[in-house]
């Protein structure tokens, strides 16, 4: 092009006399040539970072879902051998507090003692107010997070004990102050009233109601305490109830307490658990959990809200089982999932406070890091070389772990375990569910719940809610398109296409009130009259369109031809006034009056009043104007020579229709619905008033949805940014930019095929 | 015969085109009945319809007297009716009649909408002194007017009550002005002041500045404020006093009577004595004031005023971060790049993103915009206010910026089209007289493509001004406190969260406590909404036709 800086321009001969190369000029064009290469920058630079801009949703988007797939990250830090854990007895227990500042460390001779998690530096010890003479046999937790242990003893009698940290801030600086507090008092409690050692004990308080239970060999002990205090003179009377249950065979191992008090969990044998009906005081079965007979049970767990029972064994096998209520109503014990550790056997499991994720150690040192409803092992690594013992941080970010005589610290970040891709799409068995199912359910009143986020039932929604819309929009506005392009008048053309143009241009947010305000109760109240509509308006078309033909021409030919729509419109309104004006009497004729009872009473189909129905005749006329412009532009674009040509062969009109115009516009018919499609898939305000937004998987028109878009709009607001659901969300959002890109790609594609074949033609 | 002459025509073809033809009728026909019955029922709304008393009686209990306008009329199966508890009489005609009336006088009756079978109403009349009430709160007032009380003495009884209690709503209607002056902008002025000097004295607290004399400076300005606080304080209890001095004595239908404070008074008038001239007048008076006025009880009554101002603002602003962007790429795309495969595979992108669902656009700007680039501004340029965030919340920019986003392929799709109708020889012609690139550019080939460059922003504009789920992320309310552009410095408040027109119908059409009587004033909005965006919609292809034409007379 004309490079103007370097550019002389001195002609062979300059018959004026005329010099363009003066220091002024020159300067000029360097100045112009400036301004065009700095244009030239300015706009390719410029252009080329809105196109990035763009593409920058599609990163965003799955640098947010990203980190839900990631696994969880373990960091050691330095090991400490403070003095004071040389001289320490063997340990029971390690706890920390929510800060990760302070931990506890229980030993078998009854010492306490609180120590600096970063420093190993001791803090402060504890003797615990045991009976002379008398040592610590079995040691059980109550529930994750209510530091609450019960120490068996060998003389028969429990003590239960509370670890707790008082937090304070002078000056500014946060201190925390451990302490033990004896809830049932400092004196314990007897359990075997025969005065054997406890070789297991379970601990449980629920509502002022405490639980205790123990085993000596095969024999169980279950004491109920209840508290009560009086509120003037503040003294606490105890009520004590033994319960006696029915034997059991073997020696027990581990002992465990539902925490509605409902069950009792013996572990016994081999590998059998009987499990205790507490209400009815009776053996509701007895359960093998393992079926190989070399295998045994080493280590029991409840999980958080104490419904799930993990198991680990001696072959690094890891089971989660759970009462589930069967059909009879009789609940039983059942295996749920499981997990593998190693090879080594299972020697504790730490559940998580928060969630319902838990770590394991087994013999060889080796820690794993899994959350059981999404059934995910997020990791696996080896802690210590050989048995040692772990505690776990509240909020499942420190791991301490205790291996001869040296505290080694781990951080653990594992920010979103509850999600794993099958949980996302599959079946899943959540707590208290008969069986696996597809469920979403993002938030509840009740506090130890556990979010449900299977994207499967909304992207059932969506596209349930899609067909639905095809079912109306794809035919009548392929043929109104076909109509358009092929058989109407060039000047009622130009009539109607502002019509569909205005269609399209309706804000989708008045469609959806229009159908949740409007169409919803009307239906509701006319369902006769839509069935008899779709019935009466095709006949009703095509009698006119006969009777047409008998009419005496002079009446016809007044009426050019191409105008056939125009003749229909006051038919089919007709048609629907009939319908609608019959509605009522059809409902008492057939159905008492009242055909949406009669759905529900004698079909057992359920009805909302904001349903399917509702959604397809909504989301139908919003999709309608993009089939229908595409549709029209693939039909009203086949070379004119082809149907000439048909025509000219002797074929009728409509047989040059289906023969030879569809077919050479159908792949632009194909991705006109294509297009319709992503729209259904993605619109939100339509689905979000017209339906009632109940996330259920059923294809019934007489019920509601829940879409992925409309799940968004209505969650996303209230969403902890940064958390699994916020994430998730996200990831529905993705998944429909996907879904809608892939598609209308697909379609662009398709119609640029189909314009170079046009061209060549 | 008939046989035979039915299956010629069948074989015709005539039945498919009948068919097809039946679809495009059905097309239009929904069409033109959704937006009848959008603009029957939002226009009707602000009819003054007669206030019809009667005598109701429900089988087996007293009769009773009531009153109020009837807003629906249905036929409905008498057997339905039975089944839903009503006591129906077996045998009379197959359906019975049902009417919604609005009784108003909630505080009284519980409820502002009764549903009542019309067989059982007896003795209609429209007595002219019946009268209706407007009310600031509990909605509409219908019954006869008693007395006009000053302080709680009786001034005007009978007859004459009425035209004294006009002249005492006119000048309550003035209070009720001059308090909304004082509370809304004075008080609202002296508040910003006090936020600005807090912020102030954090910055500088946060810089290490905050000396005595700083501190000292910053609490004789807040003394000015506090004063000139004081004295409003005192004004606008003075006025309230004045605004509650006169009350009215109204009897219900139900014969009870009921005392209003006048303070609480919108307007009364007597719909059964007005002429259909008076109607037409007070059409307009009710029309104006939906335009022109703030909501009242929960967006129920009231005017959209704050909702029109924030879609308009909104998009304005919009379109000013649309277009330059939306050109740039274009002319990139059209004149700069090198046509090829990547610039047809860029092509094929930017038109699917205008199909991309606007919810997903709704997502990325509230985790990008409002989280990340706000959540920066915050910490860089607004670190005084934390933790409460200005700009990493949902508002105004936050808004205008995804819309801008989400129309972006819009505007690049019609200025690209613009740029390639225009054909080669005006190009060639500019080149050849040696004009760069550039000069071409900006001299030739921009003003002949800025039509189309109007349209694809018109087009853009009306997108924007119905789009609402990407809004509800991103900053639209159902009740903003004030206007996002007013007297207070910065004037413009781009932080803020607005109200839209889109958004509106939503909230006050399903959110909304009364959705009964909410429904008219949500299909007048939708009408509006229609009417913004049909004529938006109409002129983008107007112009684009008007293009069409002129450049087919360039091509030869």
């Amino acid at each position: 092009m004309n490079d103007l800086a370097k550019e002389q321009l001195n002609g062979p001969k300059n018959p004026l006399g005329l010099d363009f190369n003066t220091p002024a000029l020159q300067r000029k064009r360097r100045m112009r040539a400036f301004k065009d290469r700095l244009a030239n920058w300015y706009v390719s630079i410029g252009g080329l970072a809105v196109l990035g801009a763009i593409t920058l949703i599609f990163f965003y988007l799955a640098h947010v879902v990203l980190p839900l797939f990631q696994g969880a990250d373990i960091e050691s830090r330095k090991a400490q051998q403070p003095a004071w854990l040389a001289e320490a007895a063997a340990p029971l227990m390690l706890a920390m507090e929510e800060q990760n500042q302070v931990a506890m460390r229980l030993a078998a001779d009854g010492v306490v003692q609180f120590f600096d998690v970063r420093s190993g530096e001791a803090m402060q010890a504890v003797n615990l107010p045991l009976p002379e003479g008398v040592a610590i046999r079995s040691l059980s937790e109550d529930q994750p997070g209510t530091r609450r242990v019960a120490l068996g003893l060998d003389n028969g009698q429990v003590l239960v004990l509370q670890h707790s940290y008082k937090v304070t801030y002078p000056d500014n600086v946060r201190t925390i102050a451990p302490l033990i507090e004896y809830p049932y008092g400092e004196a314990p409690i007897t359990l075997d009233p025969q005065g054997r050692a406890l070789e297991h004990v379970a601990i449980n308080l629920n509502s002022g109601s405490l639980m205790l239970a123990g085993a000596t060999g095969a024999e169980l002990h279950l004491l109920s305490l209840s508290r009560e205090e009086n509120l003037f003179t503040g003294e606490v009377t105890l009520s004590e109830e033994r319960i006696q249950l029915p034997q059991v065979s073997d020696a027990i191992h581990s002992l465990l307490l539902d925490p509605r008090q409902l069950w009792l969990y013996a572990i016994n044998g081999q590998s059998t658990a009987d499990v205790f009906d507490l209400r009815k005081r009776n053996l509701n079965g007895r359960y093998e959990l393992l079926k190989d007979s070399s295998n045994r049970i080493t280590t029991v767990t409840s999980l958080l809200g104490g419904i799930s029972i993990m198991f680990g064994d001696a072959k690094g096998g890891i089971q989660q089982w759970f009462m589930v209520r069967g059909n009879e109503g009789t609940p039983t014990f059942q295996k749920v999932r499981s997990f593998q550790l190693g090879d080594a056997s299972v020697t504790q499991i730490l559940p998580e406070e928060r969630r319902k994720g838990f770590m394991a150690l087994d013999a060889e040192g080796q820690l794993g890091v899994f959350h059981s409803t999404a059934q995910r092992t997020l990791l696996k690594q080896q802690v210590a070389e050989g048995a040692s013992l772990a505690g776990l941080s509240p909020r499942a970010t420190r791991v301490l772990v205790e291996h001869e005589g040296s505290l080694q610290r781990y951080v653990i970040d594992n920010p979103h375990p509850e999600v794993s891709w099958s949980a996302l799409w599959g079946k899943v068995w959540y707590e208290s569910y008969q069986e696996p199912d597809y469920v979403w359910q993002s938030t509840s009143a009740n506090t130890d719940f556990e979010p449900k986020l299977s994207l499967s039932p909304l992207a059932f929604g969506t596209l349930k809610a899609a067909f639905y819309a095809m079912l109306l929009a794809a035919p009548l506005a392929v043929a109104a398109a076909i109509y358009t392009a092929y058989f109407m008048a060039p000047r009622m053309r130009t009539k109607v296409k502002p019509v569909i143009e205005l269609m399209e241009a309706l804000p989708t947010v008045i469609l959806g009130f229009f159908a949740g305000l409007f169409l919803a109760p009307f239906l509701e109240n006319h369902l006769p009259g839509i069935f008899s509509l779709l019935i009466l308006t095709p006949i009703g078309i095509l009698l006119t369109g006969f009777l047409w033909t008998k009419l005496p021409a002079s009446i016809r030919h007044r009426v050019p031809e191409g105008w056939e729509s125009a003749l229909l419109i006051p038919v089919i309104l007709v048609v629907g006034w009939i319908s609608f004006g019959l509605s009522g009497h059809v409902e008492n004729a057939l159905f008492d009056g009242n055909m949406r009872q009669w759905l529900t009473n004698d079909l057992g189909i359920p009805f909302d009043q904001r349903n399917a129905l509702v959604v397809g005749l909504a989301m139908g006329f919003a999709v309608i104007p993009n089939i229908y412009s595409i549709a029209e532009d693939a039909v009203f674009s086949v070379p004119k020579s082809l149907t000439f040509g048909s025509l000219a062969l002797g074929a009728t009109p409509w047989q040059t229709l289906t023969r030879v115009v569809i077919l050479t516009a159908s792949p632009g018919i194909f991705s006109a619905l294509m297009i319709g499609m992503g729209r259904a898939v993605g619109e939100t305000m339509i689905v979000l008033m017209a339906t009632g937004n109940t996330p259920i998987m059923d294809i019934n028109i007489f019920e509601g949805m829940r879409t992925l878009a409309a799940n968004v709009a209505v969650e996303m607001p209230e969403s902890e940014v940064g958390g699994t659901h916020y994430r998730v969300l996200f990831l529905a959002a993705l998944v429909l930019l996907m879904f809608t890109f892939v598609m209308n790609t697909l379609a662009e594609v398709i119609r640029q095929r189909l314009r170079t074949k046009y061209s060549s033609l | 015969m008939k046989q035979n002459n039915l299956k010629s025509w069948y074989k015709s073809g005539a039945p498919g085109v009948w068919m097809s033809g039946g679809a495009v009728a059905i097309a239009i026909i929904m069409t033109i009945g959704l937006l009848l019955v959008i603009a029957s029922r939002g226009l009707g709304h602000f009819w003054p319809a007669d206030v019809v008393e009667a005598d109701y009686s429900i089988p087996g209990q007293a009769p009773k007297v009531m009153a109020g306008e009837i807003t629906q009329t249905e036929e409905v199966p008498r057997a339905r009716l039975a089944a839903s508890g009503l006591p129906v009489a077996e045998e009379g005609g197959e359906f019975m009649t049902r009417q919604l009336l609005k009784v108003g006088n909630r505080e009284l009756f519980g409820a502002d909408f009764s549903w009542v079978i019309g067989e059982w109403l007896s003795n209609p009349r429209t007595p002219a002194e019946l009268m209706v009430v407007e009310r600031r709160e509990w909605g509409n007032m219908y019954g006869y007017l008693i007395n006009v009380k000053e302080n709680g003495q009786v001034v005007a009884e009978g007859e004459a009550a009425w035209d004294e209690l006009q002249k005492r709503i006119e000048r309550v209607e003035q209070l009720h002005a001059q308090l909304a002056r004082l509370e809304k902008k004075d008080i609202g002025r002296i508040n910003h002041g006090m936020e600005r000097i807090r912020l102030e004295g954090r910055k500088l607290e946060l810089q290490g500045k905050l000396d005595a004399t700083a501190q000292a400076a910053l609490d004789a300005r807040r003394a000015v404020l506090d004063a000139d606080y004081k004295v409003l304080e005192a004004q606008i209890v003075e006025l309230y006093q004045q605004f509650n001095r006169d009350s009215m004595t109204v009897r219900v239908s139900d014969g009870r009577e009921s005392n209003i404070v006048l303070g609480k008074v919108v307007r009364a008038f007597r719909p059964n004595a007005m002429g259909p001239l008076d109607k037409v007048g007070f059409y307009g008076i009710k029309l104006w004031e939906f335009v022109s006025d703030e909501p009242r009880e929960a967006n129920t009554e009231g005017g959209i005023f704050p909702a029109i101002f924030g879609t308009v603002l909104m998009v304005m602003l919009m379109a000013v971060l649309v277009t330059p962007f939306g050109v740039i790429a274009a002319v990139y795309l059209r004149e700069y790049a090198k046509q090829g495969p990547l610039t047809r595979v860029i092509r094929i992108a930017v038109n699917n993103l205008a199909g991309v669902p606007s919810i997903v656009y709704g997502v990325f700007g509230l985790g990008f915009f409002v989280y990340v680039l706000g959540g920066s501004i915050d910490s860089l340029f607004f670190p005084e206010a934390a933790p409460a965030p200005t700009f990493g919340t949902p508002g105004l920019m936050w808004a205008s910026l995804t819309l801008a986003i989400l129309t972006l392929p819009v505007v690049i799709v019609a200025t690209e089209e613009g740029l390639a109708r225009i054909p080669r020889a005006v190009r060639e012609g500019s080149l050849a007289l040696g004009a760069t690139k550039a000069e071409t550019l900006w001299k030739v080939v921009i003003p002949m493509a800025s039509p189309a460059m109007m349209t694809g922003l018109i087009l853009a504009v009306a997108r924007a001004a119905g789009e609402v789920a990407p809004l509800m992320l991103v900053g639209v309310v159902k009740l903003a406190p004030s206007l996002p552009l007013n007297g207070n410095y910065p004037y413009l408040h781009l932080d803020q969260k607005i109200m839209h027109l889109g958004f509106h119908i939503y909230d006050v059409g399903f959110q909304s406590p009364n959705v009964e009587a909410a429904r008219p004033l949500v299909y007048a909005t939708a009408l509006l909404l229609v009417i913004v965006i049909a004529t938006l919609n109409f002129s983008a292809v107007y112009i684009r036709n008007h293009l069409r034409e002129k450049y087919k007379a360039l091509d030869h």
